[in-house]
């Protein structure tokens, strides 16, 4: 007998937000190009019942410290970049990243605690090597983050820079330093949908459109909380296509961050043999906690290995080839 | 989909009889509905009633077993399309497919080491789950000989692959009734197909590429000729297109409660991929995104053991804390002058510890507070791990009958409440030690 199946369709009422980093000379920045992300009307790549205009972004994470912490296999990959923020951007790009997050870690208080100033020019020295749009994030301090991102603010005026992270406790100096010289802002909340749109709320009270405001759920890596982040972001999602208008924001997850604080990337003696080898697993550590990401609502993606990278862009791309 | 009461009550004479054992009709619907009764208890029902509540008892995706024994998957019976609506109930099964052209030493290796593999991750076993042997030969009778090498081996689940029914028939004989997955029947052989599946009792794939309507019709048809336990291939074999099949899969038997395609969907993640991590890649899309059984074509612990805590993390319970008992917990054998940790009874952060402090050889104490289940960050930003529980703690599991010193080592990441600490354990040593689990052993080696 004949059977005949009809898809099933949602018919989603919302729309994430498009947002757009990065401007050129023709909108007032030095950029090359710049990248937006955003503006689905279905959940991540069901393009039978919706639009995905913009693939999700990859950025490559540098810091303007040598990264000591950093696994010995991010440190082999990378080289002698790792103590240049300039160089190490521009190799950066060269790896097929589409956008650069530099985080200042210079500037912790229990590092080098350097100051407003070196974070001003860090920023120029980067943006002068790559023609990539630009994340800028603190070391993590309150009172640091908000000293060198407003510096970071003012010597970027016009580039629409994205500042990290504005969390509950820490926000207004960095929306305002955004407002003051045209940028953009990540919110960052404790896994929690509620927070999240609260967060929005509070930046949107001091008038900065959600046009520039990406928002960070807090990624959990493989094995590490993964499925809480997972979780969140399909309901964030689910929710902006619904029409919860404070959850229609881009979602941007630091995945590299996350994956390489895993023992399983990190280290490699007394681990069980089972555990495979070194350099495969930790890379597959990162790729999957980045594609499983994007299964759930990632539209940008802060990756640490260059391999990472090729493998991720790839997976976006079959993703959105229908 | 379950009725609610109200709905099962509409269906029943409305008598209040009383014969079933209940006083009303409607109190009667109440048991139905929380499965506290059976139907047969009511001598009135309808025929048509009796149906109606049958079809709605049976679950959208059928739960279907591959092999038989303690080792058997089952798989299916899956009621959200988010995990975050309930939780996804039956993890896929994890196969790796060899073929009967490897030389049969080779062969038999490489089932003994799928078979010996086993890693532990957060006190949970982790392992794969079965194989599958494709008769790549396309000889029967090396078929037959392969499937007996396997089933002799180990007694894990297998799925037999092969498009000529003769093969199978050929195989399914060195099987033993151990159920296992036959793949697959497709329009031109599944009359064949079925009739082995119906004869050893095993679950039958169907396969139609591309075609939802046909590969319903398909089922249609295995299903007249008395197979109950069918498998799903919807052919999709990109990452994109097996995204969308499986979707259109899982929403079609939930939402429009369509029985020809609720059942588990196996998958190939290998034979869209350009390189075993791709392939990695699209195994772990399917976890999270509807597979029932997953056919790897590669098995190195490298991808497989990112795979198996990938598919323990998805299918974790999202409405329970998972977490371990409070308490003093002895570690190494240690002694009254051993060192003391203390952290929290969310389990990933307890296993992380309790690891490194294993490893590391040193006998250790460690005290573990109720923090609800929340890992060190998070507990003590919602005030479940703050120093008054730390010290209620010391005290609740008699910590001093233990051990002679009065040296607590807090985690790093809460070095903040130190002072409070002093404060509610007075004469106490409050020392911090490291931020993360991976370096307490190099900390306990200069704790003194």
């Amino acid at each position: 007998m004949p059977v005949t199946v009809e898809i099933e369709k949602e018919k989603w009422t919302g729309r994430v937000r498009e947002v757009t980093l990065g401007a050129t000379s023709e909108d007032g920045g030095t950029r090359r190009r710049v990248v937006t992300v955003g503006g689905e009307t279905t959940l991540p790549f069901l393009s039978f019942e919706g639009e995905m205009p913009n693939p999700p972004a990859v950025a490559l994470e540098i810091q303007d410290r040598y990264p000591e912490d950093w696994s010995d296999l991010l440190k082999e990959a990378w080289g002698d970049v790792l103590r240049d923020p300039a160089a190490w951007a521009r190799r950066a790009e060269e790896y097929g990243a589409d956008l650069i997050a530099l985080k200042l870690q210079s500037a912790h208080t229990e590092g080098d605690n350097t100051d407003a100033a070196h974070a001003a020019s860090t920023a120029e020295a980067v943006l002068a090597a790559t023609g990539l749009p630009l994340i800028v994030y603190g070391p993590g301090q309150v009172e640091k983050d908000n000293e060198v991102l407003l510096a970071v603010a003012e010597a970027a005026k016009g580039e629409r820079v994205v500042l990290g992270n504005c969390e509950e406790k820490n926000y207004r100096t960095i929306v305002a330093a955004a407002l003051a010289h045209d940028h953009l802002v990540i919110t960052k909340s404790p896994i929690d949908v509620n927070l999240a749109k609260q967060l929005n709320i509070l930046v949107t009270d001091m008038r900065l459109d959600l046009d520039r405001v990406l928002v960070d759920p807090t990624t959990g890596a493989l094995g590490y909380g993964l499925e809480y982040c997972y979780s969140v972001m399909e309901r964030l999602r689910v929710a902006a296509l619904s029409g919860d208008s404070m959850t229609q924001q881009p979602l941007i997850c630091t995945v590299g961050e996350e994956a390489w604080r895993a023992k399983e990337a990190k280290v490699n003696e007394g681990v069980p043999d089972a555990w495979g080898d070194w350099e495969s697993r930790s890379l597959n550590w990162e790729v999957i906690t980045a594609t499983t990401m994007l299964e759930s609502g990632a539209d940008i993606l802060v990756l640490r290995h260059p391999e990472s990278v090729k493998l991720v862009k790839k997976t976006i791309a079959s993703l959105m080839a229908h | 989909m379950g009725l609610s009461g109200l709905q099962i009550y509409k269906l029943l004479p409305r008598t209040n009889c009383k014969e079933c054992g209940f006083p009303t009709c409607l109190a009667f619907a109440m048991k139905l509905a929380a499965k506290q009764a059976e139907l047969s208890a009511c001598p009135y029902v309808s025929e048509e009633s009796k149906a109606a509540l049958a079809a709605a008892s049976t679950p959208p995706i059928r739960l279907v077993a591959v092999g038989s024994g303690d080792r058997k998957v089952e798989v299916g019976n899956e009621t959200v399309l988010f995990r975050h609506e309930k939780t996804f109930f039956h993890q896929p099964g994890i196969f790796i497919r060899l073929k009967d052209t490897l030389p049969l030493p080779d062969f038999e290796a490489a089932v003994a080491e799928i078979r010996d593999y086993s890693v532990e991750r957060v006190g949970i076993e982790l392992f794969v789950d079965g194989l599958a042997v494709e008769n790549a030969s396309g000889d029967a009778e090396t078929f037959a000989k392969y499937v007996a090498a396997v089933h002799a081996k180990t007694d894990r689940p297998l799925v037999l692959i092969t498009s000529d029914p003769a093969s199978m028939a050929a195989a399914l004989t060195e099987t033993n009734g151990s159920a296992p997955l036959i793949y697959a029947a497709t329009p031109d052989t599944w009359e064949e197909m079925s009739k082995l599946a119906v004869e050893h009792k095993a679950p039958l794939a169907v396969r139609v590429d591309g075609d939802l309507s046909a590969l319903a019709e398909l089922v249609e048809q295995v299903k007249s000729a008395g197979v109950d336990d069918i498998v799903l291939d919807p052919g999709a074999r990109e990452l994109s297109s097996s995204l969308l099949a499986l979707t259109q899969l899982r929403r079609l038997a939930l939402k429009k409660n369509l029985r020809a395609l609720g059942y588990p969907i196996v998958t190939f993640p290998g034979e869209g991929a350009d390189s075993p991590k791709e392939e990695l890649v699209q195994a772990a899309q399917q976890v999270a995104k509807y597979a029932g059984i997953i056919i790897m074509d590669h098995f190195d612990p490298a991808s497989i053991y990112p795979l198996l805590t990938l598919r323990l993390n998805i299918y974790t319970d999202p409405q329970k804390p998972i977490q371990v008992s409070p308490g003093l917990y002895e570690i190494s054998d240690p002694q009254p002058d051993s060192p003391l940790l203390v952290t929290t009874n969310f389990s990933l952060t307890y296993f992380s510890v309790a690891g490194e402090v294993e490893a590391s050889g040193k006998p250790t104490w460690l005290l573990v507070a109720d923090s609800e289940g929340m890992s060190v960050l998070t507990a003590w930003a919602a005030g479940k791990f703050d120093a008054e529980k730390i010290a209620k703690s010391v005290k609740q599991f008699n910590v001093t009958d233990k051990i002679s010193h009065k040296k607590i080592t807090i985690p790093g990441l809460v070095s903040t409440i130190s002072g409070e600490l002093e404060e509610e354990l007075p004469d106490w040593d409050i020392l911090v030690g490291p931020r993360e689990a991976m370096d307490i052993a190099a900390y306990l080696k200069t704790w003194h």
